[in-house]
């Protein structure tokens, strides 16, 4: 309460004149806001809509799936619904979400009082619907949706219709939109800590995104140039991927994936931020090996450039190249290693209690370390060989995706909804949530193991008899886990309206700035007056 | 919220982001139309193109005026620092994709094809660095690197030097030597750029060498392009920077204006010292 006061103090001193006056309201706050809390959470909101888009696109593959022979979908627009559910999940719903919780959070955590460039931290959200109306827009163009996989390899991807365009323009802006936001974040780490706020006393949130936005500057560009170059090898005349012009089809591969495997480890870095935040909390405990910690984060994104090839075991690289990239990948699962050890290590003796965040972060760390491993199996060549581009890859990152990602995603949302809104969530709600979730996922993600084994290829509508009752299961699982989510809509919107009132700090354990000196929910503007931090 | 006292300066609610949103999705709508046979396509794009500049104009004007009002103290220009050293970053990564085509096609891709197993489908194919590969039947000139490629190397390099003389006369508050440094950067920057054009035009009408001449014809234009056009961006933000010179914005102290477009100039200069080397000598 005392923190609260000050803060409105320090608030009150700064203006003397009422500078809300002037502030739209209604929607036109919303599109012209530079503050960003507000920007905040329109991303959680634009990533919760696509959420759902994506996972009705699922749906869409599932129910196709749910038995074998051609159910509801011609192959073409099977096709296009797996690839707009890659590109819709990663691009509109993990990433976004992620973003959201840096522009809630990261000002909040560090004493600052808004993002260091708050105009273009507008700019960057308003970029996100554009995208998204490309990216939908394209199922309705002739010759529909992007069809060639999230992957987009060339020659598939410089073969279809209009559709690709808009896919490759949607991609353009959501990347414009990424380095900018990532600059922003990036400027407001580096610059505006609070005094005594040393990088080594950094809450693990705001270093793993600050790791996170260096990898999104760096790789964001390179997307960037890969689709540029499909574009013109599609309307230009280039050659980029044709052989006949002396191009290569798999240099579109080896371009992407020095994207794409920084890429993922940009949707799992903040989750592990948040994780970290969320173990301490309710163990009670400080973060078990912090300085390990932020070396392993670092190491983790050194070593996420030099493993890309893994997704390219069966294009013929040279045996040299393949065992290069098979044990620089087992090498990444060091670092990870030490990670899940120290959360494993903060519990240890700990106080613990089982709030919502906690169900997940735990949770995250049981089913996302299985799909670590999973990883690590992809990682060995000869296996992968046999596995590539089957099941066992679409279970592998729904492992590390899902039930990391978007776990951390859900833990951060409970953990942070009471000072966001300054109600308490009902914790009801967020334990259904949570167990539905949990066994669901798992009912659906665990029999495509087998299924992949046994050699079932992934982005194929038709599947030979024997697969049937793990497809079947996997369906059914599927709609539970769709529905279960509802929950979450529930819970939120609860939680919005109403509900017990949030305490400055309704978590015990908690200790960083957010909730040490500010009150539930925080002042529109927070911080104008740096706190010192001892 | 324009606080002085404040250490932190927060803007206040802007309505330009939205029409750099607007401008961008009709660009990218109105180029997939036009690239997909809908004449009508490239006035979308081109209005999307105006409302862009639109934007840049009310944008930029409210950051210069926000400068010269003395809003920004010296925290946020340490902002500004780190944000367009991270910037510049994003673009040397995006260079970095065309150079790593180029090196992927002359060191791999077109060795490859020239060897054994390719001999079966193209018997007469020479896996001779420059190429149009093996499919494409029609001959072109490579371009050479010592007739206009030099003089623009030199171009560059003197706007470089004239762009620190221009730097030296503001922090000397010696006004005649930052216009005429700037001034005649602006004027080197366009020269270039016309003889970019003049070396494009002779590609296609002499050299018979197109962005569709295989390896060679897309790793050159599309690295040359890339750079002539962020030469273009370079040249258009000398041209803002030099109008504001004129009409007296800029101290000694604080310019960060100035530096940020020199950063980007220098940039732009080393990336075409790259081409020079790999694209056109080697
Ligand atoms: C211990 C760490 C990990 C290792 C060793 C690993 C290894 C691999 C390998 C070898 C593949 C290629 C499989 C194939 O196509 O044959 C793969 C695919 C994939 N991994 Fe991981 N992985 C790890 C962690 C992660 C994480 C943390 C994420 C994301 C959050 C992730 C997301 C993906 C995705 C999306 C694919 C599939 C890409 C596609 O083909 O569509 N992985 N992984
Ligand atoms: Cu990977």
């Amino acid at each position: 309460m005392e923190a609260a006061s000050h803060a409105k103090a320090t608030h009150d001193h700064a203006h003397s004149h009422d500078d809300h006056a002037h502030h739209p309201s209604g929607l036109m706050r919303w599109v012209t806001t530079t503050n960003h809390k507000d920007i905040g959470t329109l991303y959680l909101f634009f990533s919760m809509t696509m959420f759902f888009i994506g996972g009705l696109l699922a749906f869409g593959i599932r129910a196709e799936l749910f038995q074998p022979g051609l159910q509801y979908w011609e192959p073409e627009f099977f096709n296009e619904l797996t690839t707009m559910h890659g590109l819709i999940m990663v691009f509109g719903a993990i990433m976004p979400a992620f973003v959201g919780f840096a522009n809630w959070q990261i000002p909040l955590m560090i004493g600052a009082p808004d993002m260091a460039f708050a105009r273009m931290n507008n700019w960057s959200f308003w970029l996100l619907p554009p995208a998204a109306i490309l990216l939908v827009a394209s199922f309705f163009v002739p010759g529909g949706a992007p069809a060639a996989g999230w992957t987009i390899y060339a020659p598939l991807s410089t073969q279809m219709g209009p559709g690709m365009d808009l896919g490759i323009f949607a991609l353009h802006i959501m990347g414009a939109s990424s380095i900018m936001g990532s600059i922003n974040i990036v400027t407001t780490i580096l610059n505006m800590r609070a005094p005594g706020m040393t990088l080594m006393k950094m809450p693990l949130f705001v270093w793993t995104w600050l790791i996170t936005a260096y990898l999104l500057i760096a790789v964001m560009p390179v997307l960037a140039g890969a689709i540029t170059m499909v574009l013109t090898d599609r309307h230009f005349g280039t050659n980029f991927f044709n052989a006949a012009g002396g191009g290569d089809p798999v240099m579109f591969q080896h371009i992407f994936w020095f994207f794409g495997h920084p890429e993922v480890y940009i949707m799992i870095l903040p989750a592990f931020g948040i994780v970290s935040q969320v173990i301490p909390t309710f163990a009670r405990k400080p973060l078990f090996g912090y300085a390990s910690m932020v070396y392993a984060t670092s190491s983790i994104a050194i070593l996420s450039f030099i493993v890309w090839a893994h997704h390219m075991f069966t294009t013929g690289m040279p045996a040299a190249g393949q065992l290069f990239f098979m044990f620089a990948t087992m090498l990444i699962a060091v670092p990870t290693g030490v990670k899940v050890f120290n959360w494993i290590a903060t519990m240890w003796k700990g106080s613990m209690t089982f709030e919502t965040p906690m169900l997940f972060a735990i949770g995250f760390i049981f089913v996302f370390s299985m799909g670590g491993f999973t990883g690590l199996i992809l990682a060995i060549t000869p296996v992968d060989i046999q596995l590539q581009d089957t099941y066992y890859v679409v279970a592998h990152f729904h492992y590390v995706l899902v039930a990391g990602s978007l776990y951390a995603i859900f833990s951060g949302a409970y953990f942070w909804l009471p000072k966001w809104t300054g109600h308490m969530y009902s914790e009801t709600l967020g334990k259904w949530h949570f167990w539905l979730s949990l066994i669901f996922f798992n009912v659906t993600f665990f029999p495509m193991h087998f299924l992949g084994l046994a050699g079932m290829p992934r982005r194929i509508p038709d599947y030979a008899l024997q697969f049937a009752d793990f497809n079947m299961l996997a369906t059914i699982g599927a709609l539970g886990f769709g529905l279960s989510q509802l929950l979450f809509v529930a819970a939120v919107i609860k939680c919005i309206r109403g509900g017990e009132k949030a305490p400055a700090n309704p978590w015990e354990g908690a200790d960083t700035l957010e909730w040490t000196h500010l009150p539930s929910p925080p002042p529109y503007h927070s911080f104008e007056t740096p706190p010192v931090v001892k | 919220m324009l606080n002085q006292s404040a250490r932190y300066f927060v803007p206040d609610p802007s309505h330009w982001p939205i029409f750099g949103s607007v401008a961008l999705l009709s660009m990218a709508s109105g180029a997939a139309l036009w690239m997909n046979e809908a004449s009508w396509g490239k006035f979308v794009l081109i209005a999307g193109v105006c409302i862009l500049f639109f934007m840049m104009f009310g944008w930029f004007g409210t950051v210069a005026r926000e400068s010269e009002g003395g809003k920004y103290n010296s925290q946020v220009d340490l902002g500004f620092r780190w944000g367009m050293s991270w910037f510049i970053f994003s673009e040397v990564m995006f260079f970095a994709a065309f150079f790593g085509a180029l090196f992927y096609m002359r060191v791999l891709s077109v060795p490859w094809l020239g060897d054994l197993e390719h001999k079966l489908l193209w018997p007469d194919f020479n896996a001779q660095w420059p190429t149009a590969g093996p499919g494409v039947a029609e001959k072109f000139t490579p371009m050479g690197a010592w007739g206009i490629p030099a003089l623009n190397t030199f171009l560059l390099l003197s706007s470089g030097v004239t762009v620190t003389i221009a730097h030296w006369g503001l922090l000397k508050n010696n006004r005649k030597q930052l216009i005429l440094g700037l001034a005649a950067t602006v004027a080197l920057g366009i020269t270039f750029l016309c003889f970019q054009a003049y070396e494009y035009s002779h590609a296609y009408s002499e050299l018979n060498l197109k962005l569709s001449s295989g390896a060679y014809g897309a790793t050159f234009f599309m690295l040359t392009g890339f750079h002539g056009f962020h030469v273009t961006i370079g040249t258009l933000m000398l041209t803002v920077i030099l109008a504001r010179s004129i009409a007296g914005h800029f101290t000694a102290e604080h310019h960060f204006g100035f530096e940020g477009v020199a950063w980007y100039w220098h940039f732009v200069d080393v990336v075409w010292l790259l081409l020079f080397i790999l694209v056109y000598w080697l």
